[in-house]
């Protein structure tokens, strides 16, 4: 089909996830038609069995890196795609299954399997920037419809994404939420978490669970300071920062510092 | 412009002065929504006072107080029907004349990629977050500290000579029916008996509300600012003002200047700033910071923005929005893709000097209110006026237990 290859090809990748950032594409109702016009979904077994040969333009890879087939097969897919961009808290950091990345995973193989021999998995699952060159970042647990769609726009326009880095306290004030810390003793992990929710916990009378990761300028020591004042144990808190981003750096330190003062 | 500090000490004449009860005030609601304002007052909501649109004073805060420490704020229940008796709430008036994002722009082009149209921003393309339709807005119970926080605005994106007004700003603020009130019950974080902005409304208001309660009467003293608030208040049921409904509403005030739970010594606090440079209470105040920005969001005279350009997925559209922004991000000081201030403590600095110190020299006055919600909504418990002393003590070379904290902790 002549004019669909003139227009930008579009691969989507799965590694260890769930699914429901690559989702998150599907849901995109208001504008699907808008992008079918726009990108050529090459590769998208989601959604289509059609498969297009790469070079592709863009790849959206959803996943962390937690066998050593996937650790070589992410090399493949970065040598075809011109730009690659993660997408969710698997891909950007290693997910909720990082939690391996705490305890010995041979521990968890004899217990849930019962022939582990079969198994070949990785000590530690791993964001997809450990292995190759990434161009771009989209966080989130899953990740957010409205900045998916930018991303895209963006790099249709051959433009930078509008992707904000500072904390999901900026989007409470901005939708008038009144603060669940301040006011009400909630504990929140908004102030260290970045933005792209639309802060939807806390407009639910919830503290923020960390999903789109630390914002840019972390104090993570302070905020457990804090959680400390609202009553909660080192050990609840260890478990609070070990979430979808538990493997992101500032998350990962704190839950170890506080992991080591709880232990005895 | 407000420049000068209020005088609490001086009881004012009767005048023009009215006082209604509680049907008068209604009166007073009703009248402002015949004349065609959306009014917007204080209600209950989420466990905090906000400034929402209210038609009856059934909506208002009846017998609400609230209790208000660094990193705290809690409702209370007053054992009174007092429809005031509160101090600053979640948000001051910017929201209403400054909102989060407004649209500047909106451009579309052709097949050909011309500009087809040049789009104007709609009458109301802010959200302003009060959930309130479109304006003009009548505010109801603005507290002296918002009120002078107005009055920075009104000289700061209101046209100054060299800077012209925000087009934006001037339209919301133009449109807009002020009827301020006497603060009767401040809270622990505020301090505005410091700066010199409140308790009492002094000016800048179209009428001055002071809510008179006892035993036996509830009453408002209603005190004309403007002629369109003398010519509202001509429409209203009351009775002239006597000496002793003024007595009773200096009474209120001198009562509430004596009970700030904080206070901010603003003197040669500029030069203790501008010589702070290098001080050590930066780095201590960053190990507790958040950078969060909860602080700049809050406060009634940060009023620093970015701009945000987005083009649709098919391109033919772009939209450019003003939207809220703070110097304690990181972004904020991105220059060609880097922040210049990659720390916190200089972050902080940055902000807490322009506030107290080169606000004065860029804008002739402090740009710090006393209204305490930098304090009060800080989840770190920052205290502003705690670190101010604590600059203050460091270049008196005291040896206090709070200045030296900061010293302690690098030694």
């Amino acid at each position: 089909m002549t004019e669909t290859t003139a227009l930008p090809s579009f691969a989507v990748w799965k590694f260890a996830s769930c699914d429901g950032c690559q989702l998150t594409l599907l849901n995109c109702e208001d504008e699907l038609l808008a992008l079918a016009g726009k990108i050529h979904i090459a590769y998208f077994p989601e959604a289509t069995r059609a498969v297009a040969e790469g070079p592709y333009d863009v790849s959206l890879v959803e996943g962390s890196v937690t066998t050593p087939e996937d650790a070589e097969r992410i090399q493949r897919v970065r040598a075809v795609s011109r730009r690659l961009v993660t997408i969710g808290a698997c891909a950007t950091s290693g997910g909720i299954q990082a939690l391996r990345n705490f305890a010995a995973v041979e521990e968890f193989r004899s217990l849930v399997y019962a022939n582990p021999t079969y198994v070949a998995t990785l000590e530690r699952s791993t964001p997809i920037s450990a292995h190759v060159t990434v161009d771009f970042e989209l966080r989130g647990c899953p990740i957010d419809a409205g900045q998916l769609v930018e991303v895209i726009a963006a790099y249709l326009h051959g433009r930078r994404p509008r992707v904000p880095s500072y904390s999901v306290c900026v989007e409470c004030k901005r939708r008038g939420t009144v603060c669940v810390d301040v006011a009400h003793g909630i504990p929140c992990l908004g102030p260290v978490t970045q933005a792209g929710c639309g802060a939807i916990c806390p407009a639910h009378a919830r503290g923020c669970y960390g999903c789109f990761g630390p914002q840019d300028s972390t104090n993570t020591g302070s905020l457990a300071h804090r959680l400390r004042l609202l009553g909660m144990s080192e050990q609840d808190m260890v478990r609070v920062f070990r979430t979808y981003n538990a493997a992101a750096e500032p998350f990962r330190r704190e839950s170890t510092r506080l992991e080591e003062v709880s232990t005895p | 412009m407000i420049d000068s500090p209020v005088d609490n000490t001086t009881q004012r004449a009767a005048g023009s002065a009215v006082v209604v009860g509680r049907a008068g005030l209604q009166t007073l609601v009703d009248v402002l929504a015949t004349r065609g304002y959306t009014v917007l007052g204080p209600t209950v909501r989420d466990g905090a006072i906000i400034h929402s649109k209210i038609t009856s004073l059934d909506d208002l805060p009846q017998g609400w107080g609230d209790t208000q420490e660094a990193g705290r704020y809690r409702l209370r229940r007053r054992g009174d029907d007092a429809l005031f008796g509160f101090a600053s709430g979640a948000q001051s008036a910017k929201p209403t004349l400054y909102p989060t994002s407004v649209m500047l722009g909106r451009r579309s082009r052709n097949g050909n990629g011309a500009p087809t149209s040049v789009g104007t921003p709609p009458a109301d393309a802010g959200e302003s977050g009060d959930g309130a339709s479109a304006g003009p807005y009548a505010l109801l119970g603005v507290r002296s500290c918002d009120l002078h926080a107005i009055g920075i605005h009104d000289w700061v994106l209101g046209g100054r000579p060299d800077a012209g007004p925000d087009p934006d700003y001037e339209r919301r603020r133009r449109d807009l029916f002020l009827v301020a009130v006497t603060c009767g019950d401040p809270s622990g974080t505020c301090f505005c008996a410091s700066m010199g902005t409140g308790p009492r409304p002094d000016r800048g208001y179209d009428l001055a509300l002071t809510e008179l309660l006892d035993d036996q009467t509830h009453q408002f003293l209603l005190e004309p600012g403007s002629p369109l608030g003398a010519n509202v208040l001509a429409q209203l049921p009351g009775r002239p003002a006597e000496d002793a409904d003024l007595a009773a509403a200096h009474q209120v005030a001198q009562s509430a200047a004596g009970r700030m739970g904080r206070t901010l010594d603003t003197d040669g606090l500029r030069e203790i700033l501008y010589s702070a440079v290098n001080s050590l209470v930066w780095e201590d105040i960053a190990a507790r910071c958040l950078a969060c920005e909860n602080c700049t969001m809050v406060c009634p005279t940060c009023f620093c923005t970015s701009i945000d350009d987005t083009t649709d997925l098919t391109g033919t559209t772009t939209e450019r929005r003003r939207v809220w922004d703070s110097c304690f991000s990181s972004a904020f000081s991105g220059v060609h893709g880097r922040s210049i201030r990659t720390t916190v403590a200089s972050r902080y600095r940055q902000w807490m000097t322009h506030k107290l110190a080169s606000w004065i020299d860029q804008f002739g006055t402090s740009g710090c209110v006393g209204c305490g919600r930098c304090i009060t909504w800080c989840p770190a418990s920052i205290d502003l006026t705690a670190e101010a002393a604590n600059l203050r003590a460091e270049r008196n070379g005291a040896n206090g237990a709070q200045a030296s904290r900061a010293l302690r902790r690098t030694t």
